[in-house]
């Protein structure tokens, strides 16, 4: 089972400067063959990390030992492409908690709520400042708390509020899961189910 | 009452109850799975020691990790074998309809499900795999979902969702010879860029959508995701029920008139509101083609690459793109050499498709340079392929068919595009590495393919058309 649970974070960055960054590139198909969840961090923005012998690719920032953190910041629709849940999957195993963008692909988005990975939407002029200052001071820390909806840069940057749906925002914080939830209103689903049976009986 | 749209009469009718927060409890009417996003909600079930709750409303099908050729044999692939085995034994287990490998209704998920006739009007619809919107073209809600909402729909049936905006994008206008459905869905999503439709779901309107067969509309449906929407519908018609009724298993139940009647009114009321409208004229639509590394990159074929405007968002990621692809701004496509052909997908590996390039290839020879890979959609398309001698066309012009699956679109099996080569592909997606580590993928109709499969050279088809 995912860890769910997330409340305060505070780290270092790395920053990805690149706007339609698609879970292709997050996992790539080819490794897609495996039949548990576990790791897919290994193989990460494979194709980015290591050439196509194999050999690490040093201009990639996962690569670059200036940069650490377990919070990804990148451009504008990240996630974008196949529903495959196995990107947020290589993300958390790798170590990333949350990510920042302007905005995310919807799939990736509710894959990410359903791991405990946080997407955190931030306006496009935040996010901009905030690359530039990463990528300028690696040592940049932040803090996203989860209950006050807040993403800051410390010590005493900037702070911008986030949304979140709050159901979503409340299974983060108590460490639940959607399936918790629908397996306690089966009966409801099967009430559901009964009353469109004599609806369409009604119809014919 | 006050007019609604289509979407509206569909989603508001599945919802189970709604929660705090306004997400919808949704009712899923049909769920499709596969080998590659499957196994891990299976599991997910084991842990909790639940079973599946409607197994008759899910089905299953082998078809992402699969060998095009030699499908008679042990699966090569240790891992690929083994995710192919796990999905058999979870069907088994928890007593899902399973079209496994070899089986005569095999396929493609998004292509067995509309022509076996589990696609149904009015229904919610709902897959681990992106392209689940094709079902759209049908009158439906169908969108792709994570494994873990795999295991949601496997658990309860339902899955929780913010319900979405709504854009309509109306068509109007005849097409140009020579120009497809692919063209349609290209061009619209070269001008709404790839992210321009993300927290929207589309209904796709007017007549040159209306015009369209059902295999046109699963064509612009299914790359709905390629814009962001996650889903994308079309109303029903008489080109719905002429579809439907020609599918024995449905024609036969006798309940079909009913449900035909039940289908009637699915389309949007007069007056009923979208939070975007956009318009385009399908009469300036020509073939297109991507340059780039994203769908959104798109243009008409006898267009040039646009310039890196460093002013301009987005000119970092241009940049990448074409430095990946090996190509210059304002350089002109038609003319530069093609290693790869593929024809197929859930894009462009219907039976239409398969005619469309069998016939613009009849009586011309494949370049010799030139690898092609042809790939129905499913064992029914393959074989409708092999009943029309299609096969026999295409292998006079030097081409082989081979054997349904999906292929060389995300290149899973040993169907790769080397590093570095040019593939002209009629699939969904031109995503880095997309087509196998360092494939230059350029996406096109059937058409277009042909006419580079035949040329050796990216070609407008038009070209090859008059002749």
């Amino acid at each position: 089972m995912p860890k769910l649970k997330f409340d305060i974070l505070e780290s270092t960055c790395i920053p990805l400067p690149l706007e339609n960054i698609d879970t292709d590139q997050i996992i790539p198909a080819r490794f897609l063959s495996a039949t548990s969840r576990e790791g897919f961090g290994e193989n990460l923005f494979r194709d980015w990390r290591y050439d196509t012998s194999g050999n690490k690719n040093d201009a990639f920032i996962l690569n670059n030992q200036n940069y650490k953190g377990t919070v990804l910041v990148a451009g504008k629709n990240f996630g974008c492409g196949s529903s495959r849940e196995h990107a947020v999957w290589a993300l958390t195993d790798y170590g990333f908690r949350a990510v920042v963008s302007s905005f995310f692909a919807d799939i990736f988005k509710n894959n990410s709520l359903n791991n405990g990975l946080l997407p955190v939407v931030v306006p496009e002029e935040f996010l901009n400042d905030l690359l530039e200052i990463i990528q300028r001071e690696p040592e940049t820390r932040i803090r996203i708390d989860l209950d006050k909806q807040l993403f800051s840069v410390l010590p005493p940057g900037e702070s911008v509020e986030f949304e979140i749906n709050p159901y979503k925002k409340k299974c983060l914080l108590k460490g639940l899961d959607d399936i918790d939830y629908l397996l306690s209103i089966r009966e409801i689903i099967a009430g559901y189910e009964f009353r469109n049976k004599l609806k369409r009986c009604e119809s014919k | 009452m006050t007019p609604k749209t289509l979407f509206d009469k569909i989603w508001d009718s599945h919802v189970v109850r709604t929660i705090e927060g306004g997400s919808d409890v949704l009712y899923i009417d049909q769920h499709f799975i596969h080998e590659v996003t499957s196994p891990q909600a299976f599991d997910g079930l084991r842990a909790r020691g639940i079973p599946v709750f409607r197994p008759a409303k899910t089905l299953a099908t082998a078809d992402h990790n699969i060998p095009t050729i030699d499908q008679d044999l042990p699966i090569k692939d240790e891992l690929s074998r083994n995710q192919v085995e796990t999905l058999n034994e979870n069907c088994k287990k928890f007593g899902i309809e399973y079209f496994s490998l070899n089986h005569p209704n095999n396929g493609i998920v998004h292509v067995i499900g509309p022509e076996l006739g589990y696609t149904l009007p009015g229904t919610t619809i709902v897959c681990g795999d992106s392209h689940t919107s094709t079902h759209g073209a049908f009158g439906t809600i169908a969108f792709g979902i994570g494994t873990s909402e795999v295991e949601m729909v496997l658990a309860s049936q339902c899955i929780l969702q913010n319900k979405p905006k709504k854009i309509r994008i109306t068509v109007n206008g005849e097409l140009q010879k020579g120009v497809t459905p692919k063209d349609i869905i290209l061009h619209i999503i070269s001008q709404m860029s790839s992210g321009g439709a993300t927290g929207y779901f589309v209904e796709y309107a007017g007549s040159a959508i209306e015009a369209l067969s059902m295999e046109g509309r699963m064509t612009v449906c299914n790359m709905s995701i390629e814009m962001g929407a996650r889903g994308g519908l079309i109303a029903t018609d008489l080109t719905t029920f002429e579809y439907l009724n020609n599918i024995p298993s449905l024609a036969n139940r006798p309940d079909f008139k009913s449900l035909l009647l039940s289908w009637r009114n699915l389309k949007t009321d007069e007056g009923a509101s979208f939070d975007r409208e956009v318009v385009f004229d399908a009469g300036i639509i020509k073939p297109m083609i991507t340059y780039g590394t994203n769908p959104g990159m798109g243009m008409a074929i006898d267009e040039v690459i646009p310039r890196i405007n460093n002013d301009r968002e987005g000119a970092v990621t241009l940049a990448k793109a074409l430095d990946y692809m090996g190509f210059r701004p304002d350089m002109k496509l038609p003319g530069h050499q093609v290693d790869y052909v593929f024809l197929g997908s859930c894009t462009n590996g219907r039976i239409e498709d398969l005619r469309a390039f069998a016939h613009f290839v009849k009586g011309k020879k494949k370049a010799p340079e030139v690898t092609a890979l042809i790939v129905p959609g499913s064992k029914r398309v393959e074989q409708q392929a092999i009943d029309e001698g299609l096969d026999k066309i295409l292998s006079e012009a030097g081409f082989e068919l081979r054997q349904p699956g999906c292929s060389s679109c995300l290149a899973m099996n040993e169907d790769r595009i080397p590093a570095g080569k040019y593939a002209v592909s009629t699939s969904n997606r031109n995503f880095e590495g997309r087509q196998g580590p360092g494939s230059r993928t350029l996406l096109a109709s059937p058409l277009t393919a042909a006419a580079a499969a035949i040329t050796g050279k990216i070609t407008d088809p038009r070209d090859l058309l008059n002749n």
